[in-house]
């Protein structure tokens, strides 16, 4: 795992660069002050980027969206590894969210395909979509609020289970052992997360943080095998955000695949292997860390979104 | 007094099940005995006969637990209840009464399953096409279901309209000296019959709720589109939630019509649908126990007042606007235990004192102990409150 400390990073890099790259996040001064520091900081130059990981296990292929006269995504495909932990970067408004969407079959794309191993997810239904392997978390946190955390985890496992009205009614050994073994898997998981200690506490009574974990654990809890996290570390502090990282690649590292959609660009470039950049539903950019953050589009699409942001009153 | 309902439910909550249903034996012997003691003061006569105001307090609370699993636990505003309760009762009209032009003649028992189907699938139907609504749509759609029945029974020829029909099947059984158990006159047979019929519901509504398809009903009322984007087919426990709600509405309207013995189209308005949506409300959504306590105060107390006909729904209403100021969350809070064995998980997780004594599920203190931010609430896990190892 990369060492989060790190102090030479700012010496590979132009500074000018680590402040277009994260300057998609809408922040004061001050704040921005901060986090530059922290960036610089903590920037993970020794990790391998060059790796490359497994056969393909999602396929994006010539995904375009319109909603109206608005294309959200055009032609976009992309690969995801088997693996790998792939950063779906991009300005705002680049479509990175309505990917997310079209993966997990919120919307459905006016043309192309996601191919999980093979299988065409765009016109499935959405539960079918996580029992095939596709999870996520979301930006806005959505945990059911008066289930116990623990309760919420197994919601999760639920997914893999075959038990229905007949089964629960009578109380049948299926519906007995299915139940038995979501428990103990659920509060597996919350370990695995970090919470357990509150998994007896409903899930609007849990800090922040916790209600993050938790929906990471939910997610995890219907044995994925693509996790899709929609910005988790919103709302988090710099400590928290480094535990954060540390919980994703301890996700990678248990064998799970992650796309991750993520602003903070100390997070992105800490955790990913693979960068694919959007700007305005286009792809702009597709490849390692280091090479990408180089690419001169990618300059180019940050650096008019900056100009762009910082001429805006 | 929040606090000290906090306290009852967490009192009650670590007991374990076993202990809980010793502890409701005598309740329910007590609810049982309640008609023939006839205390003062609670009693509504000598103006309604007590054991058929407890009869119909009783068919009350069933339909309440039928409409509590849609709108209290899957969240879906069902504003037709009505109509299941009406299909209930006019099957064993047609199953059973001689004015029936099917000309069978079905013992009551042989009813009850065949209405329950029939209202199951009904509720099916209605909810096929209707469950893809959310919100207010649906409630509108439903609203048009129970009105569609109602008209139904006005004008379709066989149904017989205002004439209604008579003499709808009974169970049978004699008391020692003679005289039927259930009759038309002395509804202590069906209050009985009523009260277990209650006890059998509710434990099979348990069954539900500590399972994959409690679990997916809250779900889908927290957050429906999460639910299924963490794996629940909420469409198909939707169906499941209107089917089961329908049984148990059917079940009540057959038991209704037997006591009664008759069944014509005067009783599945409108207003009837929003007492029933009133006696969840005031009971407390997604709260069996609620619900009960909820549908025998909208049934009580109209008939306890009637000594003042022109002012007892004047009361009526001044008691539940009291109730819903003072209790905007109903009488019990909402509460549910979704995980058939939850305690010995929580018992687990928080130490092994908890795990030696069966009836000490206390997560609160341990967990709590060095936790600040608490919200207290009637749950048992955020109770923040020690005790019971």
């Amino acid at each position: 795992m990369s060492e989060p400390s790190s102090t030479d990073t700012s010496l590979d890099t132009p500074p000018s660069e680590e402040g277009l790259l994260e300057s998609l996040e809408h922040m004061d001064a001050a704040e921005r002050a901060e986090h530059d520091a922290a960036v610089s900081a903590s920037v993970a130059p020794e990790r391998d980027f060059s790796v490359a990981k497994g056969e393909t296990l999602l396929a994006v292929d010539g995904l375009t969206v319109r909603f109206g006269g608005l294309t959200a995504l055009d032609d976009v495909s992309f690969d995801v590894r088997r693996g790998e932990i792939l950063g779906l970067i991009g300005p705002n408004g680049a479509g990175k969210t309505t990917c997310f969407n079209i993966m997990t079959g919120v919307y459905r794309p006016t043309s192309g395909d996601i191919l999980l191993e093979g299988r065409s997810l765009a016109r499935m239904k959405r539960y079918k979509i996580i029992q095939t392997g596709v999870a996520r978390t979301f930006q806005n946190i959505r945990l059911f609020g008066a289930m116990t955390a623990l309760e919420n985890v197994v919601v999760g496992t639920d997914a893999r289970h075959r038990t229905s009205v007949p089964g629960a009614l009578l109380r049948l050994p299926r519906h007995r052992r299915e139940e038995r073994e979501a428990v103990e898997k659920a509060m597996a998981l919350l370990e695995f997360v970090g919470i357990a200690d509150r998994a007896a506490d409903k899930a609007t009574a849990l800090p922040y943080g916790y209600q993050r974990r938790l929906e990471i654990a939910r997610a995890l809890a219907t044995e994925p095998k693509l996790l899709c996290l929609d910005e988790p570390a919103a709302g988090f502090s710099a400590s928290e955000k480094d535990a954060l990282s540390e919980l994703i690649l301890k996700i990678r590292d248990d064998g799970y695949t992650v796309v991750i959609v993520e602003h903070d660009m100390r997070v992105v470039l800490g955790v990913t292997d693979r960068l694919v950049v959007l700007d305005f539903g286009r792809k702009i950019a597709d490849g390692i860390p280091d090479e990408v953050r180089r690419d001169p589009a990618v300059v180019a699409a940050y650096l008019g979104g900056d100009l762009d942001e910082e001429s805006a009153p | 007094m929040r606090e000290r309902m906090a306290g009852v439910s967490h009192w009650w909550n670590a007991k374990s099940r076993p202990a809980q249903w010793g502890y409701m034996v005598p309740v329910v012997l007590f609810l049982l005995a309640l008609p023939v003691l006839n205390p003062p003061i609670i009693t509504t006569e000598p103006y309604t006969d007590f054991p058929i105001s407890l009869f119909n307090a009783a068919v009350f609370a069933l339909i309440a637990i039928g409409l509590n699993v849609v709108i209290g636990q899957a969240g879906l505003l069902d504003l037709g209840y009505v109509g299941f309760f009406a299909i209930g009762a006019y099957t064993a009209a047609l199953l059973s009464s001689p004015d029936s032009e099917l000309g069978v003649r079905y013992p009551w028992l042989v009813i009850v399953p065949i209405a329950m189907v029939v209202t199951m699938v009904s509720g099916v139907i209605l909810g096929t096409p209707t469950l893809r609504l959310r919100g207010d749509y649906l409630a509108i759609v439903t609203l048009g279901f129970g009105e569609i029945v109602r008209l139904l029974a006005d004008n379709v020829d066989p149904l017989r309209g205002n004439r209604g029909f008579q003499n709808i099947a009974r169970p049978g059984g004699d008391f020692p000296d003679g005289t039927p158990i259930f009759s038309q006159t002395d509804a202590l047979g069906f209050y009985w019959l009523a009260v277990m019929i209650i006890v059998i519901v509710l434990l099979f509504m348990g069954n539900l709720e500590r399972s994959r398809v409690g679990r997916a009903w809250i779900a889908v009322r927290e957050d429906e589109d999460a639910a299924e984007l963490s794996g629940v087919p909420t469409y198909r426990f939707k169906i499941w939630a209107f089917a089961i709600g329908a049984a148990v509405g059917g079940l009540s309207g057959t038991l209704f019509a037997a006591q009664v013995g008759y069944v014509n189209n005067q009783r599945f308005d409108i207003t009837t649908s929003t007492l029933y949506l009133a006696a969840v409300v005031l009971g407390g959504q997604g709260n069996k126990v609620g619900v009960i306590l909820g549908a025998f105060l909208v049934s009580y107390i109209p008939d306890r007042f009637q000594f003042e006909p022109t002012y007892r729904f004047l009361i009526f209403g001044v008691a539940l606007i009291v109730l819903m100021i003072f209790r905007p969350q109903g009488l019990l809070g909402m509460r549910q235990h979704l995980l058939a064995n939850g305690r010995q998980a929580y018992q687990k997780l928080f130490g092994a004192g908890a795990a030696v004594a069966p009836s000490g599920l206390t997560p609160s203190s341990k967990a709590r102990g060095d936790l600040p931010e608490t919200v207290p609430d009637d749950h048992a896990g955020t109770s923040p409150r020690g005790g019971g190892e």
